[in-house]
């Protein structure tokens, strides 16, 4: 006998097409609605989900409702995806990085948490979002037991709204008076920055101000000092002043809803409805603009955008078409939408992104279009591995890391064809893969509006950067002529330049620090006011190491930090040590463990203390402190798998490194 | 489209929002007799009902419907 449940559920599920769908969900856009574009379509959500639901255990649940997070996901997805990870209750899981994130908002935001929450799985992030009570932010800062102050955590984003901050201000106001209403609005959130950073500690997160303000002049509005539209416009340049002055981070909600129309990202309703400031259909976006900036907090940006050839860079097959034939440049829609990649590709190099190219071709009749086609924007020079050659594309990409000495997750691949695509989603899914649209004219749009290379800083490292692959390019080709290591290493002339932390140096080391997977003892990060703290302790030590060779500067490569020991007397513990993947094997490490151990030995300490904490990205590491001459401490098995080592200064021989030293680093 | 049809995709759309596929609703449902249907998921399937059949229901309506009736109604109307 059917039960009535049964009933309807068959009727629910087998629903013949008879009704009028319009567009639902994910099948085609309607007007005013973002999606995640770059992400592929899932071919059937909720067949997947449903099976994800069924999984016996929590962690291959998990991980399936982690990879269909993957897909280009709407609203409602996105919060069916989230009550099942809340079902889940998981906090923490093997290969996942656990994060606390809290938002203090001037408008309701509970639809966002799970936008954050879902963009975060798509990063293997789980990401434990707190609301802040509707409107209480000020009160959750500076009350000491409120639930903020417990949660305690990482990320502090500020999400308010123009409203409060532009409200009485007289219409007649002059442009004085406008801005001084607006400095003392900033003023205010300034001191909460600060309350907040003192009190939470953490990284602070700042929303840009959406103009959700209608017309009240028309086009004189920007003329008109108290204008509304005019009042968020200013308010939005005080705040970037500011937030640039206090290193607070910011997400661009302004910019963005300029970019995609007020409509796609505010709807009244929806405020009259609930004081929600973000529309729910942009939540999705919300969430993954957020994800994206912890993860550039976090080092974990893409580094290397890796390019296809035919129809991807030129139109046309450069094999068959011939230099002659392929489409490229002025004078074509199409050649100009390839050129328009091409400079976008440049200028992402010229911001410190890694260029490489991945196609299927002769790699001479390849290479031969960047060296001659007259309107090729990008240059052999501008590329840091080129692999033209008719092998798996997976294998190049794998080759492409191993030659640039970077995680395989630190790439993406642009491919205009789809069963490259999904080759490389199926067989290294690490691998970011924009699904690129249908038309080239398209292209940049896609990989620029993915967020893959979201940055917290722009420093003089990063415009150097291309220059500095291109040296290692020399140098390897050095290493190849060179009879042994000893003879290349010797032929090198390095010098070592170092000291302890400056303020000048104090955004590379921040970088470094945090942007290092590879050789990193503890994996720590630290934000720029925690440097500035330990650099200005004068119990802690810190060193940053510069190294130069004949070909060229490579920079700041390599940053320490040390404290005294907690279980040691007259010791000093190494409480983080990075290294930049550049100058591996270039013994930089035992040059560098020379200098600790000297000014040890001057401030008196008779042991260094160590640990290492593996992770899924530093085993390179595994064995640097035994092989630099530490002993393993005996302890019982931390949760992190932990090893302590142990150096008695005394004892410490110094290490050959053919590495001289060049005196204090500036 | 007759009501049937559409309280169906409304209930599909609710286990779907609420993970929940013993929901039933009838015309006569109000909203507190399901539970986790709460202002929140309100807001959520009210979206939801926009997206699939493409319309947009007024602020006034939105804060009156009193039952599940009621939506269906108002839906009617405006598909028709």
């Amino acid at each position: 006998m059917r039960t009535e449940a049964q009933d309807i559920h068959r009727i629910t599920f087998n629903l013949p097409p008879i009704y009028p769908v319009r567009y639902g969900p994910m099948q085609s856009t309607p007007p005013h609605c973002l999606t995640l574009s770059w992400l592929p379509v899932a071919p059937d959500f909720r067949e997947d989900f449903r099976a994800a639901l069924g999984c016996a255990e929590p962690a291959d649940c998990l991980e399936k409702v982690a990879s269909l997070a993957g897909y280009r996901l709407g609203f409602l997805e996105t919060v069916q995806l989230d009550r099942a990870l809340g079902r889940l209750g998981v906090r923490q899981a093997p290969g996942f990085s656990s994060i606390r994130l809290a938002i203090l908002a001037s408008s309701t935001v509970d639809h966002l948490a799970p936008a954050v929450r879902v963009a975060g799985l798509r990063r293997k992030l789980l990401i434990d979002v707190h609301n802040g009570a509707y409107g209480q932010y000020r009160q959750e800062i500076l009350d000491q037991s409120s639930p903020l102050h417990q949660f305690r955590p990482q990320f502090l984003l500020f999400s308010l709204n123009a409203r409060e901050a532009i409200a009485g201000v007289a219409l007649t106001a002059t442009s004085a008076e406008v801005d001084e209403a607006i400095a003392g609005f900033i003023d205010e959130l300034r001191t909460l920055w600060r309350k907040a950073r003192e009190i939470c500690g953490g990284v602070i997160i700042q929303q840009t101000f959406v103009d959700v303000t209608e017309p009240l002049f028309g086009s004189y509005d920007r003329l008109v000092p108290a204008a509304p539209a005019r009042m968020v416009a200013r308010l939005n340049d005080h705040l970037c002043e500011a937030a640039a002055q206090d290193g607070v981070l910011l997400l661009d909600v302004a910019s963005a809803s300029q970019r995609d129309g007020i409509d796609a990202w505010f709807d009244v309703r929806r405020w009259l409805q609930g004081k929600l400031e973000i529309a729910p259909q942009a939540a999705p976006l919300y969430g993954d603009m957020v994800a994206r900036i912890v993860v550039a907090q976090r080092g974990l940006s893409k580094k290397c955008l890796v390019l296809d050839l035919d129809n991807t860079l030129w139109g046309g097959v450069i094999g068959d078409d011939g230099i002659d034939g392929i489409i490229l440049g002025e004078g074509s829609a199409e050649g100009e939408a390839h050129l328009a990649l091409q400079r976008y590709a440049k200028y992402l190099k010229e911001r410190g992104v890694i260029l490489a190219i991945c196609s299927k071709n002769e790699a001479a009749i390849a290479e031969a279009v960047f060296d001659d086609h007259p309107e090729m924007v990008l240059r052999r020079s501008d590329i840091a591995v080129f692999q033209a050659n008719w092998n798996d594309k997976a294998e190049n990409l794998k080759a492409i890391a191993t030659r640039l000495n970077i995680g395989i997750d630190s790439l993406v691949f642009v491919d205009d064809n789809p069963v490259e695509r999904a080759r490389i989603r199926q067989s290294l899914p690490m691998v970011a893969v924009p699904e690129m649209p249908e038309d080239v004219a398209q292209y940049v749009h896609c990989v620029a509006n993915a967020g893959y290379f979201e940055a917290i800083a722009f420093t003089a490292e990063d415009r150097d950067r291309a220059r500095q692959y291109a040296e290692n390019a020399q140098r390897e080709a050095l290493l190849q002529s060179a009879q042994s290591m000893d003879e290349f290493l010797r032929g090198l002339k390095m010098s070592v330049r170092f000291g302890p932390f400056t303020a000048v140096d104090q955004g590379r080391i921040v970088q470094l620090i945090n942007k290092t997977n590879q050789f990193n003892t503890t994996t720590r990060r630290y934000t720029a006011a925690e440097i500035a703290d330990v650099a200005n302790l004068p119990e802690a030590m810190t060193l940053q190491f510069r190294l130069v060779d004949r070909i060229g500067d490579n920079g700041l490569v390599s940053a320490m930090i040390l404290r005294p020991a907690a279980d040691h007397d007259d010791a000093l513990e190494i409480e983080n040590w990075v290294m930049s993947c550049r100058v591996f094997g270039r013994r930089l490490e035992f040059e560098a463990m020379n200098i600790v151990v000297e000014a040890a030995r001057q401030r008196g300490a008779c042991a260094l203390v160590a640990d290492y904490i593996p992770t899924s990205k530093n085993n390179v590491i595994g064995a640097l402190y035994p092989s630099l001459g530490f002993s393993a401490v005996d302890q019982s098995s931390a949760a992190n798998k932990a090893t302590r080592w142990f150096l008695n200064i005394a004892d410490y021989v110094m290490h050959d490194s053919h590495i001289c030293r060049g005196g204090a680093a500036e | 489209m007759n009501t049937q049809e559409i309280l169906s995709i409304f209930i599909r759309i609710l286990r779907d929002l609420l993970l929940d596929d013993s929901i039933v609703l009838t015309m006569e449902t109000r909203r507190e007799e399901i539970p986790d249907w709460d202002s929140f998921n309100y807001i959520n399937f009210i979206v939801a009902v926009e997206t699939e059949f493409g319309v947009k229901f007024k602020i006034a309506d939105i804060e009156s419907f009193s039952d599940v009736g009621a939506i269906v109604t108002e839906l009617t109307k405006m598909l028709a």
